[in-house]
């Protein structure tokens, strides 16, 4: 048998049987859904609560805007003095009181409004209360001006830009919006990737020296193919535990939700609430008909395609530098300070995909930083849905496996001279010394 | 006799650093080569070169007359001396993982295994993890590992380092039996007492320079320097010594005797033979002892390296 293959396939093995891993792989998805169960379930709780506060209006313009919802009750005081009133409400253990003097004007009244309770009080309730009362100042000055409040608001235009290609092809801004969206959460998935199965990658290349079978192993193979072993062999297992943790957790959510009954139906009703509001609005629904239009001109073939290829390659690429960090060094304690200017170009691509490509994403920059290969998986990923040439798309790949491979002989040279020296902590100047040798 | 492995002019620098200088080899089919040295002579990264691990800057390695090849790996067994296994695997799939590395199919392998832990005595280990093994324990299985694909050509690095005295000797007796079944061995140490015992021929590494090599016994002739130590049982001691010390060149000697002997280190000059000298003893007393000194490869190395 080949080589490559027996390496790839222990590593998968000693990997996919040990049993930190086999405990992390059900475990994870376990510790997740209880943790999403555990937060839905407190902001039930939350919002179960019923908050009421009692308003003393002695004004009376603003105490019948106050309408009761689910969760926040007004109780309307009367005939009642401000001393009084706080009494009251500091003995029901209300949420708060609200006092809106009387005054000669609107002006005059709106900044003596106060508002006593036990703890600072929950901005969002503030907001709705602030807002109330202003939309009812500004309806009654807009009488006293003369003028009619219904008038207003239907002279009101909305500006909604219609986006058209000069070939035609009409696009909205929230079909940008979707292909940005679409890059992001790739790009994410990578980074993701990444910084949980690099690291596997890396203290499976060390495992060799830490048990001394090194010179054992190396006598029998190149250092290239174990490297390459090493990173199918992981990136298998991580494929593995990934997929299982996908489907154990969408499984496990469906369980949890159909079980505890959480906030799924709400969830769709708040859906429900949107679809009827938009099929009400015409324009709104030229705007959706159009979203769904774009989505399925996307090439979705060509995206699904290079999703693969980019997360494998951007994977490949920084597993390989991973592996070559293990190649240097003796043990984990001596990675760190590599640690940071790998992780650097990630970030990089992350900021120039989500800052640079939704300003423009076919403009130098972008451009550029689609074909670096440390920045190409993300950030070409993003501008593909924007459309980019067959033949861009095709270079930025080759460009991405080429520097792998590129990748791996320097870590496989790395690995050879890091074997004479034993115990030896290595530092930049000494790993560029390596390479001439 | 052809010789299987021959190193010639290998030259290594690491650096500035010069590992190996000009340093050529021959092993002689079927025999046991010593490799000796002081620690950081070039021992290891001779050894790291014929089994391709680092290349040599400059010099040519064959194996049986042929340049040295990625292939030769399966000619090859190697025991280093920084040694390990793989923690978390199990005995037997290690064992089976490395043959296969070696080029054995998985079947041919698990045969040869089978004979191999049979003959150890250790069957019931294979569906044990390395880390449940004591040290004596895993250097067995390295030893087997090592053995496993029946290379023309075994290495061993400081092979008895971390053995206890009876798994030494269980080593050296299957080393043995090797050899007598054909394979060519080197054998890299800095302990003298078992090149002593193994070795036909041997090479001797100072600061990066071979300093000598050859058959044992012919570098054994060529540094013997006729000295004889020599047991005398006698009535007059001072008159035997002033005797002797007119005819040859005496010195005190310490080895151990029953008797009240005087004990000489007796140098026998050219034109003078053992004989004689033997004439002369007796004609002095009773001769309880007389054995020509044998330099040992332990005193071969002391002078040449301080010599150099």
């Amino acid at each position: 048998m080949n080589h490559l293959s027996l390496i790839t396939k222990r590593e998968y093995l000693n990997k996919v049987k040990n049993k930190s891993f086999i405990v992390m792989t059900f475990l994870s998805p376990l510790i997740m859904v209880a943790l999403f169960a555990l937060i839905a379930y407190l902001t039930q709780l939350n919002n179960d609560k019923v908050r009421v506060i009692s308003v003393l209006d002695e004004s009376n313009l603003f105490a019948s805007d106050f309408k009761s919802t689910e969760n926040t009750k007004y109780d309307i005081l009367i005939n009642i003095t401000l001393d009084d009133a706080k009494k009251i409400v500091q003995e029901s253990e209300n949420y708060g009181l609200l006092y809106i003097p009387k005054g000669d004007s609107i002006d005059a009244i709106a900044d003596k409004i106060k508002f006593y309770s036990e703890d600072s009080p929950s901005l969002i309730v503030m907001e709705k209360i602030e807002g109330t009362i202003e939309d009812k100042a500004r309806n009654i000055k807009l009488r006293n001006s003369g003028l009619d409040p219904d008038l207003i608001s239907k002279l009101k235009v909305n500006i909604n830009t219609n986006l058209e290609t000069f070939d035609g092809v009409k696009t909205s801004k929230l079909g940008s919006g979707l292909k940005l969206a679409f890059g992001g959460v790739a790009g994410y998935l990578l980074f993701m990737f990444i910084i949980i199965y690099g690291n596997m990658i890396m203290r499976s290349v060390i495992e060799e020296k830490t048990s001394r079978i090194i010179e054992i192993i190396i006598s029998s193979v190149k250092p290239i193919q174990l490297l390459l072993g090493k990173i199918f062999g992981t990136s298998l297992a991580g494929i593995t535990q990934f997929l299982i943790w996908v489907i154990l957790g969408s499984v496990l959510m469906m369980v949890v939700s159909a079980v505890f009954g959480i906030n799924m139906s709400e969830g769709q009703m708040a859906q429900q609430e949107v679809l009827n509001q938009v099929s009400n609005n015409p324009a709104m629904q030229q705007e959706l008909d159009l979203v769904i239009q774009e989505m399925l001109n996307l090439p979705l073939a060509n995206l699904v395609i290079m999703f693969i290829l980019f997360f494998i390659g951007g994977y490949l690429l920084y597993g390989s530098l991973y592996a070559a960090i293990g190649a240097a060094v003796d043990n984990e304690t001596d990675t760190q300070q590599f640690m940071m200017p790998l992780l650097m170009p990630l970030m990089l691509a992350i900021y120039v995909g989500f800052f640079t490509v939704i300003e423009n994403p076919h403009g130098t920059v972008s451009q550029i930083f689609s074909y670096i290969p440390f920045t190409s998986p993300v950030v070409m990923l993003m501008r593909i849905p924007f459309g980019v040439p067959i033949w861009q798309q095709l270079l930025s790949i080759a460009i991405l496996f080429g520097t792998f491979f590129m990748t791996v002989m320097f870590a496989a040279k790395i690995y050879r001279v890091g074997i004479l020296m034993y115990g030896k902590k290595p530092s930049y100047k000494e790993l560029i010394k390596w390479l001439r040798y | 006799m052809n010789n299987l492995l021959v190193a010639e002019n290998i030259i290594k620098k690491y650096g500035d650093y010069t590992a190996l200088n000009n340093v050529s080899i021959e092993v002689p089919q079927g025999s046991i080569f010593g490799l000796l040295g002081p620690n950081g002579a070039g021992k290891t990264t001779l050894i790291r070169i014929i089994n391709q691990i680092t290349m040599p800057d400059e010099g040519l390695v064959t194996l049986d007359g042929e340049k040295l090849h990625p292939d030769h790996i399966r000619n090859i067994g190697y025991l280093p001396e920084e040694r390990g296994l793989y923690k978390s695997m199990k005995v037997g799939e290690q064992a089976l993982y490395l043959a296969q590395l070696k080029g054995l199919t998985k079947a041919q392998a698990r045969e040869r295994l089978k004979y191999w832990f049979d003959k150890f005595g250790i069957g019931d280990w294979w569906n044990k993890k390395v880390q449940e093994l004591s040290k004596g324990m895993a250097q067995k299985i390295q030893f087997i590992v090592t053995v496993l694909h029946q290379p023309k050509l075994l290495i061993f690095d400081e092979p008895f380092s971390g053995f206890d005295p009876i798994n030494a000797n269980l080593i050296k007796d299957e080393i043995l039996q090797l050899r007598d079944e054909g394979a060519t061995i080197i054998f890299a140490t800095h302990r003298m007492e078992s090149v002593e015992e193994m070795c036909d021929h041997i090479a001797l590494i100072h600061e990066s320079n071979k300093i000598l090599d050859g058959k044992l016994i012919d570098i054994k002739r060529e540094y013997k320097s006729n000295i004889y130590e020599v047991g005398l049982l006698t009535d007059n001691k001072e008159a035997t010594e002033n005797y002797l010390k007119e005819k040859f060149q005496l010195s005190e000697a310490t080895f151990k005797t029953i008797n009240d002997e005087v004990k000489y280190n007796i140098k026998i000059e050219e034109g003078q033979s053992a004989n004689q000298l033997i004439s002369h003893l007796t004609s002095k007393g009773q001769l309880t002892h007389f054995v020509e000194v044998i330099p040992s490869v332990n005193d071969i190395f002391i002078q040449t390296v301080q010599n150099n």
